[in-house]
């Protein structure tokens, strides 16, 4: 297997120039890792400033009601209200080491965007972000968030004026600024070595969840889900269960339905293809050209995945299933009055599976939910959608 | 002796006009090409329409955009250097592509319809030389030359990689950042030149901010074998958007213009 490659997939297909930075910001991850300074500042960072570790709820009204065992890892609780701060002090982290003096980030529902300011901010980088012109109408308390935490947005405007649009232009400021500039890529997607560095960062989720269920429960879970769009938080929480005899069940955005052609689940529905600089699932035409994609929750809008997952779903490892905009939107407002705790739209998809998923288990049955992010950012969004009712 | 081979052995230094397929329509794209070379370019650069092309910047990435709203598919590509190869059958053609167009099609399959279609060289702008074996022996077997890209960020090992299997010429691309036109041109570009010269007997030409006759003078002075010209090209089919007589008129203008920063140059003696 080439390095940076997951199965078949994966790899580094970027314009040359870029090139140098890649292999820059490889060998750097490969000292910081085993830097035991870098990791004693992480770890600072993650539990002093970002509220590590999250707790594993046990949810007691919803385990009566679908009748098993049902925990919530609460990356809502994470500083910023997601689970994207994992990886942006990580990186942000890293870009000191390299002796970077700037961040720039892409960002699709905000949440990265905003992840990455707090970083720039904690860490004194100033921190420019990169989102899709429509993202940033659907997403404004995000944009005002942004901007109040020191970042500097830039609406794009090419494309299809979203995620995939923000990726691009965030790799052209790059491309033309790499001594000074980090590239905080927000997803484990994107070439090599980001898919890598992404998983790493986000695998605390899955190694407090281990640790926790193991002392709540002397036991692993019967399954493990989680939504995926890029698939960060997915692939954070499954990396530690990958060799347990655990099921792990990503959720792809099924938008309007998987016949509807308006979804985005390249992982159920998309084919093999290179896409922002990695070989992985890919909705695309048959020129290759990507498709426009949708789900109401702007954070899966995305026509292509990270290149393990696909590793994971040839080899059956992990098993992706769809969750259509409906589902998620019921599966919304179900965990809100059940529990009380809203998830961000991205999260309701692994909610909305777990509904589902809940009856194939016994009482005793033990499944975990990625509850990524909380929902504050959708609230007015979901209002809208049902004239004010939820 | 190669279509592009050919051409750089008979002249030196060689103008180098980029298009892209499609734009700023399937029929007129031919129309655009077809100007540009009775105005004096060398060879062309064909770009495959490509939804997100992350190497270029804003004229070229809108030139994309007008190609495929205008529908041009991988196959009008084709079709397209098909006729450019009958109106110039001495011509040298390469086609600039990012690679999940190739992906798509299967490499075999691209290559093949490239050759038959009349194409010399196929450069593939997001496919750097460690994922290049997927692509190499199609293009062996179907006669293309790979054109490779080197970057000023390029370390001199990788310059000596990338060389070991390039074939037809070597892109210099002069700076750091996407395609685009620029006030100036980096101070380094002779050094750049002067380092890949040493270690290849490949013709080298040079582009990314190429936009005025100072700037090819530049490329000249500096040792290049030719110039690449896109975005000051590309621009002026968006500024005459609707005026075709017009846009041929500047295209035919531009690089008249242009081709003066070549040195003086005799006519060439095409057999």
């Amino acid at each position: 297997m080439k390095p940076g490659r997951y199965g078949i997939y994966g790899g580094q297909y970027v314009p040359e120039t870029l090139m140098s930075a890649l292999i820059e910001l490889e060998e750097t991850y490969e000292r910081v890792r085993e830097d035991p300074e870098f990791s004693r500042r992480l770890s600072w960072y993650l539990r002093e400033y970002a509220g590590r570790e999250t707790p594993l709820t046990y949810c007691s009204n919803l385990s009566r009601d679908l009748g098993c065992r049902v925990y919530l890892k609460r990356e809502d609780l994470l500083h910023g209200g997601a689970h994207k701060l994992n990886n942006t002090l990580g990186q942000a982290l890293m870009a000191k080491f390299m002796g970077k003096r700037r961040l720039i980030a892409e960002t699709g529902a905000g949440q990265h965007g905003v992840a990455t300011a707090i970083a720039g901010a904690a860490l004194g980088l100033p921190v420019e972000v990169y989102m899709g012109e429509v993202d940033t109408r659907r997403q404004a308390l995000n944009v005002f968030r942004m901007e109040l935490l020191g970042a500097r947005v830039v609406p794009v405007v090419s494309g299809t004026r979203t995620l995939k649009d923000a990726i691009n232009a965030a790799m052209r400021d790059w491309v033309a600024n790499l001594g000074e500039t980090h590239y905080l890529l927000g997803s484990c997607v994107g070439p090599h070595p980001f898919p890598r560095i992404v998983r790493d960062f986000q695998s605390v989720i899955g190694e407090e969840t281990r640790r926790q269920i193991l002392e709540r429960e002397g036991r692993l879970p019967d399954t493990v889900v989680a939504c995926v769009g890029g698939g960060s938080n997915a692939i954070g929480i499954f990396y530690p269960f990958v060799g347990d005899d655990v099921a792990l069940v990503g959720v792809e955005a099924g938008g309007e339905g998987l016949d509807s052609g308006r979804h985005g689940a390249s992982l159920s529905a998309g084919s093999v293809g290179v896409f922002q600089g990695a070989l992985s699932y890919l909705l695309q035409d048959g020129d290759g050209q990507a498709l426009e994609t949708h789900s109401v929750a702007a954070g899966l809008d995305h026509p292509s995945v990270g290149p393990e997952h696909a590793m994971l779903k040839d080899s059956g490892r992990v098993r992706y299933e769809a969750v259509t905009d409906a589902e998620a939107l019921h599966a919304f407002r179900r965990l809100s009055r059940t529990e009380g705790i809203i998830p961000a739209l991205e999260s309701a998809h692994a909610v909305a599976y777990a509904l589902r998923a809940a009856d194939d288990l016994d009482k005793d049955g033990i499944l975990v939910v990625n509850l990524s992010g909380r929902g504050d950012k959708d609230v007015a969004d979901v209002a809208n959608l049902h004239g004010g009712v939820a | 002796m190669s279509r592009i081979a050919g051409l750089f052995a008979r002249k030196s230094p060689v103008f180098i006009g980029f298009t892209v397929a499609g734009d700023p329509g399937i029929e007129a794209s031919l129309r655009v090409a077809k100007a540009m070379i009775d105005a004096g370019a060398d060879l062309l650069e064909i770009a495959v329409p490509y939804a997100d092309p992350v190497a270029d910047g804003p004229v070229i990435e809108r030139a994309h955009v007008r190609a495929l709203r205008a529908g041009t598919t991988a196959d009008d590509v084709f079709a397209l250097v098909r006729r450019i190869r009958g109106y110039a059958p001495a011509l040298p053609l390469v086609l600039f592509t990012y690679y999940n167009i190739i992906h798509r099609r299967g490499p075999d399959r691209f290559f093949a319809e490239a050759a038959a279609s009349g194409a010399d060289g196929v450069l593939i702008v997001d496919l750097p030389v460690e994922e290049s074996d997927e692509v190499a022996p199609y293009a062996a077997r179907h006669g293309i030359d790979r054109i490779a890209l080197i970057a000023p960020t390029t370390s001199p090992e990788r310059q000596h990689t990338i060389l070991s299997g390039a074939s037809g010429f070597v892109y210099l691309i002069s700076l750091e950042g996407v395609t685009g036109e620029r006030d100036h041109l980096p101070p380094g570009l002779a050094g750049l030149v002067g380092a890949v010269r040493e270690k290849t007997g490949l013709p080298l030409a040079v582009g990314f901010g190429v936009s005025r006759p100072e700037h090819v003078q530049t490329v000249v002075a500096a040792g290049a074998n030719g110039v690449i010209v896109g975005s000051a090209l590309v621009r002026l089919i968006e500024e005459h958007a609707g005026d075709e007589a017009g846009m041929q008129d500047a295209l035919r203008a531009a690089i008249a213009t242009l081709r003066r920063g070549l040195v003086p140059d005799p006519e060439p003696d095409i057999p």
